[in-house]
This record gives structure tokens, C-alpha cells and sequence, in this order.
């Protein structure tokens, strides 16, 4: 075994180990001790990932993508499947993305979900979501790639509804998996349509096979694309089946992050970059993904200035955020696609410590219209959650400045219709820009509540357990939040996690500065070598005009939301009672989810009501089990009427048989 | 004399013996009955090796002889221990094995 195929097995071996030792050795761990052998374990994994990517880069440009397979997954007449895994450019990078940040996230929780019942429980569920993303991103053929995608979005409804006592969480936890479970049937019919043209079902040959036999936009190689596509929304979060992303909120602050930073939500885009080469060939499904994307981008962001609670603004923001990547990705800006990915999770995983860090002095309340002046008593929180909401406005010279405009600037470079979509994703920029600040002017500037004002003198806030969606007073006993909240100006762990995002969110940038470094394109170059989109670069001259136009509009986006609700701050309930209209239609999220329930959802239940009514009672129950039983009953009374128990009744029998059986050779052998 | 009087008078015998079987309560009576089944049997066998010349069925009726001494000696031991333990010596009372 070479070293990069060691190393590809060790990435995937930790957090395995880590997920069994917890779940099955709970009951024997101490203390905080799940959770630090849980950190342990992705951290473990990250240094895989680093030592896999050391080896790789020590073969030549054109090996290295590397395949290892364990044992032959399925095997039948003509082709076998491996339970094998690829370690090339891309999914080493996603790994390092992957497990760097979910090795943060696990180091924050142990302090955040220390007074939580289900500590133990919470710490193996994380580590076996971080091991399907591992899985789904190092799967070398389609068939594994499924099983990880399915086993991320069965993760991720354990996670979301983790407090499972609240109903609210359990109802958003079965949302995600339905939402997923349609993006999975379109993911594997994809996968089927593709074995069924190209007989192969690992990715060398399933792209082999579609070179040879697809041309340009041929209807099949479309059609699979979009059912891939359906799978990447549903699993990003994109319009129309973004709905479950806002729900999965319910989940504890630090599952919100692992979901939206670094694992999960990013499936969809690396999906559509691990599958280029078919999108390449199939321009028009990636066109549909860039509209949808940048579509997505506009929606949520304009959703996220009107929502109140805190996480949610956030879960729109990453929504928004995913759909930059699905525009970057499907205008076949890979470089620049994966590279927001990462700077994403770097400071939206930030944000979301951050938003956890006030949640928890709050006490467990989470809307931004009761928190207020928190500068003072959290400075910690208040400086990171300010370099996560710059890098998130794309402010100059934090890592999603450089990001996003690269897309944007790539998005320009195709010319034709893609201008308008620029101007669309700078439109959207500005948007970002406003919501950004407005989440930290709302929570960290003006007057201090309550709850900051006894911060600053020392006492954390306590409020009897609630859920902060429906207000109902709630327990602390297994299956709800603890009774504690932590805040990270008290928890080194969770200072230590924010503290080491927050310099990647200000320095992430630094591997891709147009015209300085081109570290990561370079690095992912072996993958995207075929790729006739990938060398079509922007000038350096136009990416900078690019960069400059975003820092603009992000000062303006921020110089907005400072007018807004610092400068005068009557002026945002002035203009909400001016476009009433336009205000619910905002904060109803564009009637979404309303329309599902009238289009699906109650139609559905309808149909079910009917089918147990009319169907299952009267039909099933009726006619076709009351047939059975009444068969069966006829038959055992007879059986039964002959075993009188009688001897002399056996006998007749018995001798019936034996002159029916003389009868038989009689008349035979007459 | 012909073989076919041998045998109507076995079957006479046989169906005497069958039709008590059916018919008696007593287990004595039908064990006995049994026996005249088996002796019926017994009869047509010897009778058809006689005719035929042939050793085998004088043999074949001993050995019936002998499996019918022993189900006897089985059968009586069964009813005496019934009637030791009071039990009423009817087979139609005892019908424990009706479904």
C-alpha cells in the first residue's frame, strides 16, 4: 500500500474508531471524555488528511489520483463494485476543509453540550456525520458516494433532532430527511441512467464512458445531470428544497455549524465538481444550476433581512452563501467554486460559535429583537463574530472578499447573459453585506439588555428552560437542552475553536490573491487537468477591478445597515411599516413553505386519511384479511370436527383409506 | 378343495373382527376383535402357501402369531393399569386427543 492510499484509509479509520468507542463505551467514559476522544479522533483525521496530502503532492502531476479498494463491494456477471476509495486533489482538499473544521466544531461543543444529558450520545452522532461526509467525499465510485450521502443525511436528522423531547425539533429533523431522501432517489436514479450508458459506475470510467458516448447536451447525459442536481439541492439547500435548512436550526448551535460550514451542505457542490466532466458535456444542466444558483442567492439573502432569529439569519446566509458556490462551480469556476467553500466554512462556522456564545448568555433565546448591547460583556465573542460577519460581507482583505469575487468575476468572464448574472451576484453581495451587519448591530451594539447588563457585573443570565420557537416551558432532562449555557468568554475550548477560525477567516484568503497566489487552483489543477472550463481565467486585471467593485459594495452594504440601526435607529421600523407588504411577504420566506404545505403536504395527509379510512379499513382490513381469516376458519372447523379423539372413529378412517387404496390397485391392474 | 372357500372365510373373519373394532367400546372386546383380524390374516396366508406350495406364508403367519402376542401382552398391560387407577375402561370416554 503506498502512502497516499494509507493515508486515505487512516482519514476514514478515526472517526470510525471514534463513533464506536462512544457509542458503545458511554456508559464506561468520565466526565468530559466522550468529548474529547470524539475531537480527538477528527483531529486525528485532519492529520491523515494532511499526511495524504504531503504524499500526494510527493507523486508526479499526472498520478495523482490515487484509487484503493478494500474488497470487492458487490460482484455479479460483468462488472464488480469496490468498497474503494480515491484520494486525489479534490477530495484531499474537501478532506482538509471537512475534518479541519469539524475538528473545531467538536472542540467548541465539548465545552458548549458539557451540561447536556445526551453529552455522550451528541458526541457519537457528530463524529459519525463527520465520518459520512469523510466517506461521501473519498468514495471512489458512485455506489459509495450514495451510501455516505445517505448516511450524512440520516446524521443529519439524528443531530437536528437531537433534543428530542421538543416537538418543534423533532418535526424539522423529519423535514430534513424527507427533503434529502428526494434528493437522494434523484441522485441514484442518476446513478443508475449513468451504469446504464456507460456500464461503470467508479468515476474514471463512468466519465470514460460518457466522453465516448454522449455528445454535447445529449438528452440522457442532461437528464442525469439534473437528477444529480436534484440530489446537490436537496442536499445544498438550493431553491425549491431549501426549505429544511432554516428548520434544522432546532438542532444544538454547534450541529448547526458542522451542517452548514463543513460538511453536508457542501455535498452539492462537490458533487457537481466531482462530476464536471459530465456537466461539461452537458452545458445546459449546468446552466440550469448556475440560474437556480444564483436564483438562491438572491431569495435567501433577501429573506435573511427580515428574520428575527439569529440562527436562522444565519441558515439564510449559508444558504445564500451554497448558492455562490453552485453558480461558481456550474460556470465551471471550480478553483474559485471550492475556494469559497472554504473560506465559507472558516467564518460561517465562526459565526454560528459566535451566535451560540450569545444564545447561551441569553440563556437559550434566540431572537435579535430582545438581545441588544452585548459589546461590552462578551468582547471575545463581539470581535470574532465581527471578523466572521467581514468575511461574510466580502469586507477588503478577509478570506470572502477574496472569495466570492473570484466567482463573481469568473461569472463576468463568460460573457453574453452570464453578465446579468454578475450583476445579479453583486446585488446579492450588497444584500449580504446589510443582513451581516445587521446581525451585529442588533445583538452587539445599542442599548444593553438585561441580560448584558448583569453579563458585565459577572452573572450569566439564566432563564427557565424554553423552546425558543413556540415558548413552551421545558425540561432538563434527556432529550432537552441542558440546564447550563455556556458563553465563550468562560470556556477556553470554545475560545480556542472561535479564536483559531477566526484568523483562518482573515488570513483563508491568502491561498488564492488574483494575480499574487494561485495556491489552490494550482493544487487542484491534476483533478480539473481535462477541464476546458477550469483554464479559462479572468485577466488579473479584471479580478482586481472585480475586487474593488466587491470591497465597495460591501462598505456600502455595511455603511447601509449602520444608517439603518445605529446612526437612527427608528429608521428600520420606519421602513418596515412603509413596505408592509413586501415586509411579510420577506418574513413569510416567500410564502415557501405555505405552499408546500397547501401543494404536498396536505394533499398527502388528505390521501393518507382517505387510504386508512377507505382503503385499509374496509378494503384491507375488510375484505381481504377478513376473507383470509373466514377461509381459514372454515377449513381448521372441519379439521377439527374430524379429530373426535374417538379410537374407533381413527380406525374407520383408517380402514376407509386402506379400501380406497385396494380400490385404486383393483381397478389399475383390471 | 378350491382356495377361494379359504379365503371368503378369512375375509368373513377379517370383517367380524373389523366391524368389532368400529363398533365395541370395551378395549377387551376390540383388542380381542383385533386378534380376529390378524387370524383372518393369518389364515389366508397359510392357506395361499399351502396351495401354492411355498414355505413362506406358514413362516410369515408365526411371525404375526408372535407380533400379535406381544401388541396383547402391551394392550392388556394398558387396560389393567387403567383399571387400577379407577378409570373408566370405555375408549369413547377416552377422547383427550379431539381438536
Amino acid at each position: 500500500m503506498t502512502a497516499a492510499q494509507t493515508f486515505g484509509w487512516l482519514i476514514l479509520a478515526f472517526p470510525l474508531l471514534g463513533t464506536l468507542v462512544i457509542a458503545f463505551g458511554w456508559r464506561a467514559l468520565p466526565g468530559r471524555s466522550a468529548g474529547w476522544i470524539g475531537t480527538g479522533a477528527i483531529a486525528l483525521a485532519f492529520l491523515s488528511a494532511v499526511g495524504a496530502l504531503v504524499s500526494i503532492q510527493g507523486l508526479g502531476e499526472e498520478e495523482r489520483a490515487v484509487t484503493a479498494s478494500a474488497f470487492a463491494y458487490a460482484e455479479t456477471a460483468g462488472f464488480s463494485v469496490d468498497f474503494g476509495i480515491l484520494v486525489d486533489p479534490l477530495s484531499v482538499f474537501m478532506c482538509l476543509v471537512v475534518a479541519g473544521v469539524s475538528s473545531l466544531i467538536h472542540l467548541y461543543s465539548v465545552s458548549y453540550l458539557s451540561s447536556d444529558e445526551g453529552y455522550a450520545r451528541y458526541f457519537a452522532y457528530l463524529n459519525f456525520f463527520v465520518l459520512s461526509m469523510l466517506l461521501l467525499v473519498l468514495a471512489g465510485n458512485l455506489v459509495l458516494l450514495i451510501v455516505g450521502w445517505a448516511f450524512v443525511g440520516a446524521a443529519s436528522y439524528l443531530l437536528i433532532s437531537f433534543w428530542y423531547r421538543r416537538q418543534t425539533a423533532v418535526y424539522a429533523g423529519i423535514k430534513a430527511f424527507v427533503i434529502n431522501v428526494i434528493g437522494d432517489v434523484g441522485l441514484v436514479v442518476a446513478a443508475f441512467l449513468l451504469f446504464n450508458e456507460t456500464g461503470a459506475l467508479d468515476y474514471a470510467g463512468v466519465f470514460e464512458g460518457a466522453r465516448e458516448g454522449f455528445s454535447t447536451n445529449d438528452g440522457t447525459l442532461v437528464a442525469a445531470c439534473l437528477l444529480l442536481l436534484v440530489g446537490a439541492f436537496a442536499k445544498s439547500a438550493q431553491l425549491p428544497l431549501h426549505t429544511w435548512l432554516p428548520d434544522a436550526m432546532e438542532g444544538p448551535t454547534p450541529v448547526s455549524a458542522l451542517i452548514h460550514a463543513a460538511t453536508m451542505v457542501t455535498a452539492g457542490v462537490y458533487l457537481i465538481a466531482r462530476t464536471h466532466p459530465l456537466f461539461e458535456l452537458a452545458p445546459a444542466a449546468a446552466d440550469v444550476a448556475a440560474i437556480i444558483g444564483l436564483a438562491t442567492v438572491i431569495f435567501a439573502a433577501t429573506v435573511a433581512l427580515v428574520v428575527t432569529d439569529l440562527k436562522r439569519i444565519i441558515a439564510y446566509s449559508t444558504i445564500s452563501q451554497i448558492g455562490y458556490m453552485i453558480l461558481g462551480v456550474s460556470i465551471f469556476a471550480y478553483g474559485a467554486g471550492l475556494f469559497h467553500l472554504m473560506t465559507h466554512a472558516f467564518f460561517k462556522a465562526l459565526l454560528f460559535m459566535g451566535a451560540g456564545s450569545v444564545i447561551g448568555a441569553m440563556g437559550g433565546v434566540q431572537s435579535i429583537d430582545r438581545m441588544g448591547g452585548f459589546r461590552k460583556a462578551m468582547p471575545f465573542t463581539f470581535i470574532t463574530f465581527t471578523i466572521g460577519a467581514l468575511a461574510l460581507a466580502g469586507f477588503p482583505l478577509m478570506s470572502g472578499f477574496f472569495s466570492k469575487d473570484e466567482i463573481v468575476a469568473f461569472t463576468f468572464n463568460r460573457g453574453g447573459l452570464y453578465v446579468l448574472m454578475g450583476i445579479g451576484a453583486y446585488l446579492a453581495a450588497l444584500l449580504t453585506a446589510f443582513y451581516a451587519f445587521r446581525m451585529v448591530f442588533r445583538v452587539f451594539w445599542g442599548e444593553p439588555v438585561p441580560e448584558a447588563r448583569e453579563l458585565e457585573q459577572g452573572h450569566l443570565a439564566h432563564h427557565d428552560p424554553a423552546n425558543p420557537m413556540t415558548g413552551e416551558a421545558e425540561d432538563s432532562d434527556v432529550g432537552f437542552p441542558g440546564p447550563e449555557h455556556h458563553i465563550a468568554e468562560r470556556e477556553a475550548p470554545m475560545r480556542a475553536a472561535m479564536g483559531a477560525l477566526a484568523v483562518l477567516s482573515v488570513l483563508g484568503g491568502l491561498v488564492a490573491i488574483p494575480g499574487v497566489t494561485d495556491t489552490l487552483e494550482h493544487f487542484l489543477e491534476p483533478t480539473f487537468a481535462e477541464s476546458a472550463g477550469f483554464h479559462e481565467h479572468p485577466s488579473t486585471g479584471a479580478e482586481v477591478l472585480g475586487l474593488v467593485v466587491g470591497g465597495l459594495i460591501a462598505i456600502a452594504g455595511i455603511a447601509g445597515a449602520w444608517a439603518v440601526y445605529l446612526r437612527r435607529p427608528g429608521v428600520s421600523l420606519e421602513l418596515r411599516d412603509r413596505f408592509r407588504a413586501v415586509h411579510g411577504f420577506l418574513e413569510r420566506k416567500w410564502w415557501f413553505d405555505e405552499l408546500y404545505d397547501a401543494v404536498f403536504v396536505r394533499p398527502a395527509a388528505t390521501a393518507g386519511r382517505i387510504g386508512n379510512s377507505v382503503i385499509e379499513s374496509a378494503l384491507v382490513q375488510g375484505v381481504i384479511v377478513g376473507g383470509a381469516t373466514g377461509v381459514v376458519r372454515a377449513g381448521t372447523s372441519f379439521a377439527r370436527a374430524i379429530q373426535s379423539g374417538y379410537v374407533r372413529a381413527y380406525a374407520l378412517l383408517l380402514f376407509m383409506g386402506l379400501f380406497a387404496l385396494a380400490l385404486y390397485f383393483l381397478i389399475v391392474s383390471s | 378343495m378350491d382356495l377361494v372357500w379359504f379365503v371368503v372365510l378369512s375375509a368373513f373373519i377379517f370383517c367380524i373382527g373389523a366391524a368389532g373394532v368400529l363398533t365395541r367400546r370395551n378395549p377387551l372386546v376390540i383388542l380381542l376383535c383385533l386378534e380376529l383380524m390378524l387370524n383372518a390374516g393369518n389364515l389366508a396366508l397359510v392357506a395361499f402357501s399351502k396351495m401354492h406350495g411355498v414355505g413362506d406364508g406358514q413362516v410369515f403367519a408365526l411371525i404375526v402369531m408372535v407380533v400379535a402376542a406381544c401388541e396383547v401382552v402391551i394392550g392388556l398391560g394398558l387396560i389393567v393399569a387403567m383399571y387400577r387407577r379407577r378409570l373408566p375402561i370405555d375408549v369413547d370416554q377416552m377422547s383427550e386427543l379431539r381438536g
